[in-house]
């Protein structure tokens, strides 16, 4: 397997500026997915997992901007076979090349289906549209591919789906359908955004199953969103844990479930229920709550809630992301002593 | 989609039905009839009329019968495609009422795409440019639109036209044509000048439908369906005009079936103002004589074409919007 990144994304700051102040909903986040990885995303509502995608597709929603950092792409461009490294962030979010690798080469499987689909139009319309929008392919042979991406996802009946409403079908067909549209053009790179947020348990797993199958047999990479560390446990190789715009801690998901480094992922695993604990105790939360955008704290954002937090360093400085072993790196002065302003400074 | 146009269609008759009650209903309920209003004028102009005279006319258009068995007669009449006479005029109301009816139609007919054709683009630039120069430009235009009365538009521009270019822009024909048969010419004359008061009309519509438009597309343009066309690789423009339009566009066409009426009376200030062979002055002066039969015509032709219109408006939205084909079958 060849272990250059696929993606990669350094330092990346996605602002928004408000009347009432900036928001920085990402504020240097740095990851990189390998070619078939299956990299979680994992962090609670607001800690700026959506917008973090959403940059990479470079869909972000006015007033947010990318104001620093690199998205590091290997793409394939449709005349050269030759791959080319390009930095996403630098191109123009509705320019031609742009609009190529979105949907293309990078394709989005977005939490709601429901919402994502459009009413008026046939589910077998939209996913022709992406289809013809980056193959060259005729009309005829455009839906042909439909129904067989509708049969490959588990769509049964396609041939009478292809012609349904979004409305007209069940939560999980509709996921289906939706996963049928983001790998209608081959993408080398999907970009799940809780997918499995808006449907019941028994069809999470199924969806969750069918993802697993289609990465296995095409060897796609996912970047998989989720607050579910359930589902993360379920689908992930990598994860990279996230709080208030920043990454907390990376590592392979299994030292991230056995031996996690931060204490915010610590906190966050012992708040999972589990089938062993004693019934009728209260379940243990992560005390206090997220800090609005506005009033971020000073130093380690997650120092007010943390049980390790050490006064005059953890609310002064802020940690940066450093290795603490060979595959697990943490944002934590627990670990290391390296400071962002330290490092600014130089 | 057919089922739903047959179902509708047998409607129509029926609501047709109720419409000419409520139209004859509207026309009885001012005091009084046509032979009152005859009396006062003569009256007022100093010859005296004795009651034998009045009962006599009375009984000559039927008022001194009971109320519906007047509208059957008059019912009986329409189905056989007979207008009646007019009282006032003294002339059979189809040779009074056609040419009017067929500019006035032609006269809504310029004012609709007039409004359509500028009102939708500016609606959909102005919520695609929220808050930019053209959005506020627009936006301030447009409450001038809505504020202003059109008539005062009308006098406006009447007034510039004659001081600054010399000319009268009343009426819809040059003088050579006002009496002339159809012609190739006429309607050429005609094109020429209509356009001045379909605009004058069409000010205050296309000021509404813009803001409309620019509110729905807003909506419209937050929703998720937007995020995924454009995570698909679709390029802006093709995206909002297929998806979010489509849906935003949908209030305003369930607005068409009052446009043409609305059209009619609004335009009767209008058209008295300038001059206009249209139908709205002579529905205002068969209401003051009482020239039922007239203004009877008039209103139940009105309320036909409200029929039509509200269902040219459900089959265009029940095309537009697929939720409405399935729930109506």
């Amino acid at each position: 397997m060849n272990q250059l990144p696929l993606l990669s994304v350094k330092n990346l700051k996605t602002y928004f500026d408000l009347d009432e102040g900036t928001v920085k909903a990402v504020d240097g986040v740095s990851f990189d997915v390998l070619p078939g990885q299956v990299v979680g995303i994992v962090g609670e509502s607001g800690c700026g997992k959506s917008v973090t995608i959403k940059s990479v597709l470079r869909i972000v929603e006015k007033p947010g901007r990318i104001v620093e950092g690199e998205i590091l792409f290997r793409h394939q461009p449709d005349d050269a076979s030759e791959e080319q490294l390009i930095d996403l962030a630098k191109l123009k979010a509705n320019g031609k090349t742009m609009r190529s690798i979105r949907g293309g080469e990078i394709a989005l499987i977005p939490q709601e289906p429901m919402a994502a689909f459009s009413p008026v139009y046939t589910v077998g319309n939209q996913i022709m549209e992406a289809i013809m929008l980056h193959l060259p392919v005729s009309k005829q042979e455009a839906r042909q591919r439909t129904i067989e991406l509708l049969r490959e996802v588990g769509v049964p009946m396609p041939e009478r789906r292809v012609d349904a409403y979004s409305w007209e079908l069940s939560g999980g067909l509709r996921q289906r359908a939706m996963i049928a549209m983001a790998i209608s053009c081959n993408p080398r790179l999907l970009i799940a955004d809780e997918p499995t947020t808006a449907i019941d348990v028994t069809t999470q797993a199924q969806i969750l199953n069918l993802l697993r199958d289609l990465q296995q047999q095409h060897n796609t990479s996912i970047i998989f969103i989720t607050h579910d560390l359930g589902v993360i446990a379920q689908i992930a190789d990598y994860v990279v844990v996230m709080y208030l715009g920043r990454v907390m801690e990376t590592g392979p998901v299994d030292d991230i479930f056995h031996n996690p480094q931060h204490p915010y992922t610590r906190a966050l695993l012992k708040s999972i229920p589990s089938i062993r604990s004693q019934s009728r105790t209260l379940l243990p939360t992560i005390e206090g709550s997220i800090p609005h955008p506005f009033n971020r704290p000073p130093g380690c954002p997650f120092h007010p809630r943390c049980v390790d937090f050490m006064p005059g360093v953890c609310n002064v400085q802020t940690p940066v992301l450093q290795p603490v072993n060979e595959r697990q790196a943490a944002s934590c002065f627990l670990h290391h002593s390296i400071a962002e302003e330290t490092l600014t400074a130089v | 989609m057919l089922q739903y146009i047959i179902k509708r269609l047998l409607l129509l008759p029926f609501l047709l039905f109720i419409f000419s009650i409520i139209a004859f209903i509207l026309i009885q309920a001012p005091p009084g009839d046509f032979v009152t209003s005859y009396i006062a004028e003569l009256a007022s102009s100093g010859s005296a009329v004795d009651q034998a005279q009045i009962d006599a006319l009375r009984a000559q258009y039927g008022l001194d019968q009971p109320m519906y068995i007047q509208y059957f007669k008059w019912m009986g009449r329409i189905l056989t495609g007979d207008l009646g006479m007019s009282l006032d005029w003294k002339k059979p109301i189809r040779e009074l009422i056609s040419e009017r009816l067929l500019l006035t139609v032609m006269l809504g007919l310029f004012t609709f795409i007039f409004t359509w054709i500028v009102a939708i683009p500016i609606g959909i630039l102005s919520a695609t440019r929220q808050y930019s120069f053209f959005d506020y430009f627009f936006t301030v235009f447009n409450y001038v639109g809505v504020a202003t009365p059109t008539f005062m538009t009308a006098l406006v521009l009447m007034w510039l036209a004659f001081k600054y270019f010399g000319v009268s822009v009343t009426g819809l024909f040059s003088p050579e044509y006002v009496d002339a048969p159809w012609s190739w010419g006429r309607v050429v004359d005609l094109l020429k000048h209509i356009w001045l008061p379909a605009v004058i009309l069409g000010m205050d519509g296309t000021a509404r439908l813009a803001r409309v438009m620019r509110a729905n597309l807003l909506d419209e343009l937050k929703k998720p369906y937007m995020e995924m066309a454009r995570a698909k690789g679709m390029s802006e423009w093709r995206l909002v005009l297929k998806y979010p339009v489509r849906l935003a566009i949908n209030p305003l066409v369930s607005t068409i079936g009052w446009y043409l009426p609305m059209i009619f009376s609004g335009s009767v200030i209008v058209a008295t103002v300038m001059n206009l062979p249209t139908i709205g002055p002579m529905l205002l002066r068969s209401l003051i004589t009482q020239d039922m039969f007239l203004a009877g015509s008039i209103i139940l032709i009105y309320m036909a074409l409200a029929v039509i219109g509200t269902l040219i408006s459900d089959i265009l939205l029940a095309w537009l919007d697929p939720r409405i084909r399935m729930e109506e079958s």
